[in-house]
């Protein structure tokens, strides 16, 4: 964990409620799947949010609009200096990636796994991304994925974009894969977890306190014991999961 | 050069910086960012004799300069605590560790201190009487007199370790409590723990906690924390450690002049690691600012006509 001061260099909106928002400063030692945890004038707790991309000493989140905090991130506009600790959580990690590793996010839960899919790229792997939204509006980053190579399949709950249902609907189009990187909410996660066949890692979410382990805030139960979804994951591994 | 040394029933502590129980883990998360040597003492997390997994999730709910939580004491039981925690804490911390303890029910209590009056490597044993009793109805042990007075005598007959009782604000006369403490022989008094709260999700018309009601504490409790310090300090002989809301070297001065020894941080760890490396930090610098020399001679100076 570090505490640094990241300034906002841009904030652009993706869609109606999603913004993207890029930081400069200190990142040293920034994994893919971790988070950052950014404090905010006039709110007691910090905010956890992914770490999407990292290039040189920029940092790219993406967030979604739905209460006080994120409402407060999308007003700003390039030169505020945000307090941040970085390095949380413990991250993607590519080794049991195999050679076909495919990534299922949903909604923002997308984010994370752009690094990882940059990271994979550049192992010389070939993955496949699934990304799934409720209706073509909300649909982001897809042309992103694809400039870095990956396969991308969009699902939409509607079919107004892409394969018409879940992204486990998507999965089925997959023929083959070695490895499931996941990222979404939590009955997404599930239903990834009982329609692919491979291990794979899995990204939880949690109410935080602190964001770095101190408070048991964030505490779930695991087939390998009690875990900090702040500390000892997000990411879990899909052996240890208890739903 | 100005003194910020205090003594605690007999044990010195370079300063009166103590990060509260429960929002520092043991130790070893700050330990990663500064060197927590720096603390003049550290509350460990309390533990009681079987290890809990504590209560469901969402446990945090934020406020205006605060937080709910509702941890439900998580933490590896009495064993792993003296066999594994409180040794290793004190490979890489030379200064005051307090033991913290939880119980439901008198002999638990007394079962944990014994045990960890085994221990060379606690200097103090800080007694959490917030918890709930499970041979009374479950209300909390810290609510009546009589029941703290008997947690207290039966702790305090288990060890010759110094012993603090931690009081519940959740009271409607905090000096009666802290005069049973007195009454059953504590050597101390450590308040307050956190004040019962609610938060409710506006678009799921629900209690943002699982176990919805918890325990409310940071920034905003400092003025009572420091009304009741100053309470208790009145009526009993006792030495105090004043909990609840300090956030800066100025609140720690504040608590000392309504009549703390020495002060724990709690919640402000959460939000700022970097909390007590900062107020200690400033501390001398404060000092100066209002002409305090030594720490000691503003213990309690509020009270002075
Ligand atoms: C590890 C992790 C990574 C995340 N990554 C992203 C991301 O990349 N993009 C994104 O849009 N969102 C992400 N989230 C969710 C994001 O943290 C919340 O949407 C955000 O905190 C809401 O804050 P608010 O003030 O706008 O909402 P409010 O509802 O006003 O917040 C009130 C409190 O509830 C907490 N809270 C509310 N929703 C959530 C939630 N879903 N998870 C955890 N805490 C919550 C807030 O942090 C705050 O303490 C992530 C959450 C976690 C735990
Ligand atoms: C997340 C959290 C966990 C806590 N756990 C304990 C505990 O295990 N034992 C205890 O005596 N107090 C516990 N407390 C209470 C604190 O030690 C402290 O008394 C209280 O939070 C008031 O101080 P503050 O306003 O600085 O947070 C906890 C508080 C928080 C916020
Ligand atoms: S949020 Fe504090 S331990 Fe995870």
């Amino acid at each position: 964990m570090k505490k640094v001061y990241l300034t906002v260099l841009q904030n652009q909106a993706l869609t109606d409620s999603v913004y993207k928002m890029q930081l400069k400063g200190d990142l040293s030692g920034i994994r893919a799947g971790q988070f950052v945890n950014i404090a905010l004038d006039g709110l007691y707790l910090r905010r956890p949010i992914s770490v999407c991309d990292v290039e040189g000493d920029v940092l790219t989140i993406i967030y979604k609009v739905v209460g006080k905090g994120t409402e407060r991130l999308s007003a700003m506009d390039g030169g505020e200096i945000l307090d941040v600790l970085t390095g949380l959580g413990n991250g993607y990690f590519t080794d049991f990636a195999g050679d076909k590793p495919l990534l299922i996010g949903g909604g923002v839960g997308v984010p994370p796994l752009y690094y990882l899919a940059k990271l994979l790229i550049k192992e010389g792997k070939k993955p496949t991304v699934i990304l799934g939204f409720n209706k073509a509006e909300e649909v982001f980053y897809k042309e992103e994925f694809e400039a870095l190579g990956a396969t991308v399949l969009v699902s939409t709950v509607d079919g107004s974009f892409g394969i018409k249902g879940f992204v486990t609907d998507a999965v089925k189009q997959v023929p083959e894969y070695s490895h499931v990187y996941t990222c979404g909410p939590e009955p997404m996660l599930k239903a990834v977890y009982n329609a692919t066949t491979t291990g794979g890692h899995y990204s939880f979410e949690e109410r935080m306190g602190c964001g770095f382990g101190a408070c048991m805030g964030c505490s779930c139960k695991t087939k390998y014991g009690n875990k900090r979804i702040c500390k000892d994951g997000p990411v879990l591994d899909k052996e240890e999961i208890i739903w | 050069m100005v003194n910020t040394k205090v003594n605690l029933c007999g044990v010195e502590l370079i300063n009166p910086v103590i990060p509260a129980s429960g929002t520092f883990g043991f130790g070893y998360e700050f330990n990663d960012i500064y060197d927590i040597n720096v603390l003049g003492g550290i509350s460990i997390k309390g533990t009681t004799k079987e290890p809990r997994f504590g209560n469901p999730t969402p446990r945090i709910a934020e406020c205006t300069s605060g937080l709910i939580n509702s941890i439900g004491l998580q933490n590896p039981g009495i064993d792993a605590v003296v066999k594994e925690e409180i040794p290793k804490l004190r490979k890489i911390y030379r200064n005051a560790i307090i033991s913290n303890i939880s119980g439901f029910s008198v002999d638990e209590y007394a079962y944990c201190c014994e045990k960890i009056n085994a221990l060379k490597e606690v200097d103090i044993i800080e007694v959490n009487v917030s918890c709930p009793n499970v041979h009374n109805g479950g209300m909390s042990f810290g609510t009546l007199p009589e029941n703290v007075e008997a947690v207290t005598k039966a702790v305090k007959k288990v060890t010759d370790k110094p012993v603090f009782i931690k009081l519940t604000p959740n009271v409607t006369d905090i000096v009666s409590i802290a005069k049973a403490c007195e009454q059953g022989g504590a050597d101390g008094i450590s308040l307050i723990n956190t004040s019962q709260g609610l938060r409710i999700d506006l678009k799921k018309r629900r209690p943002v906690i699982a176990n919805k009601i918890g325990g409310f504490s940071g920034r905003a409790v400092f003025p009572i924390a420091l009304k009741m310090v100053y309470q208790v300090y009145q009526a009993v002989k006792l030495p105090i450690m004043g909990i609840g809301g300090v956030a800066t070297a100025e609140d720690v001065i504040e608590m000392m002049m309504a009549g703390a020894t020495a002060v724990q941080v709690g919640a402000e760890n959460l939000v700022n690691p970097y909390a007590c490396r900062d107020i200690v930090n400033n501390l001398p610098f404060v000092m100066k600012k209002y002409g305090i020399q030594d720490l000691n001679d503003i213990i309690g100076v509020a009270h002075n006509e």
